[in-house]
């Protein structure tokens, strides 16, 4: 089974077409992968449906970096 | 074969008017459609009987457009149904007129919830499908009022003004995932909303008619066509107005 990292940084590979070493917890979607306010939408999308959740718009705000992703998921999974 | 085989639509206020029309003709093109109404089922199941004889496939489903719970089980019953929305027509409207200085409140809330409000939940609710799909339609019936003023609607012009801007935002917000957003302000029509003016409007508006007769609600449904067709691909953001050159 692979790990929330490891299913973040797929979603986020495929989404945005960054390389997998430019997938860093501190990297910011927006400043440092190049995404718009549209991919970052399509990216909490596709997040909620690889781990089945859904992610309210109040919480999807406060995502920022590749890390506030996985934060959020542990915490909501566990 | 038609322009739209395989292709679902969802038009709101389905059940009349124009609406009717509109769903008769896509469906005459090969779409599915889902026939939504708010208060005439039988009407509604009546298009649905009709799409049927044609050899297309279609539901009605009830639903307010003014509520999101609303707005949300309508879109959910077509995508269970036919699996896709490819195709929005937002034509559910009412009108309640009366004089600024005699509009209520509650006329004025009524008409802007239905008629914008209305239109931005569906568009809302319908985004992340077309988003997934990389494709899809969204066409917003206005009025040709929205652009001239009318007297006696402020409530329904403002509406219908504001769904004029409310396509040009929602085209750019989403042409970069080939989901083309597009209006149409019909002129006078001849309806049920139409035939309840009083005689005098309707001649005075006559005499304000180019082409010098009423519109027919096919003439609106076969431009929802073009629109929802891939004849318009290289179109976003814009406003027919089919009005027999009433405003030009």
């Amino acid at each position: 089974m692979a790990t929330v990292l490891e299913r973040v940084t797929k979603v986020v590979v495929d989404r945005l077409g960054v390389d997998e070493s430019e997938v860093k917890l501190e990297a910011s979607f927006r400043e440092d992968l190049g995404a718009d306010s549209l991919d970052v939408v399509e990216l909490v999308m596709e997040l909620e449906d690889e781990f089945d959740m859904e992610i309210s718009d109040e919480d999807a705000e406060k995502i920022a970096t590749v890390g506030d992703a996985i934060s959020y998921i542990e915490g909501k999974v566990s | 074969m038609g322009k739209l085989d395989g292709k679902t639509a969802v038009v709101t206020g389905a059940s009349r008017g124009i609406g009717r029309a509109i769903a008769l003709q896509l469906a005459s093109e090969g779409a599915n459609v889902v026939v939504n109404f708010s208060g005439s089922e039988q009407k509604a199941q009546q298009v649905v009987e009709e799409i049927n004889s044609l050899g297309a496939k279609a539901i009605a489903v009830q639903a307010n457009v003014a509520d999101n719970e609303s707005v949300q089980s309508l879109m959910n019953a077509a995508i269970e149904q036919f699996g896709s929305i490819d195709i929005l027509v937002n034509n559910a409207g009412i009108t309640r007129d009366n004089l600024i200085m005699r509009m209520k409140e509650e006329e004025w809330d009524d008409v802007i919830n239905t008629n914008l409000k209305g239109v931005f939940l569906c568009t809302k609710a319908v985004t992340r499908q077309m988003m997934k799909q990389r494709s899809g339609r969204i066409i917003n019936i206005t009025s040709i009022v929205g652009v001239m003023g009318n007297a006696g609607q402020a409530n329904y012009v403002a509406a219908k003004a504001g769904v004029i801007g409310l396509t040009k935002t929602t085209a750019r917000e989403l042409a970069s995932r080939n989901i083309l957003v597009n209006a149409i302000a019909p002129g006078f029509i001849t309806t049920e909303m139409t035939d309840a003016l009083p005689e005098e409007v309707k001649s005075s508006m006559l005499s304000q008619i180019p082409l010098g007769s009423l519109g027919e609600p096919e003439h609106i449904a076969k431009a929802v066509v073009f629109l929802a067709s891939e004849d318009s691909n290289y179109m976003t953001g814009q406003t027919l107005h089919i009005d027999g050159g009433m405003h030009m």
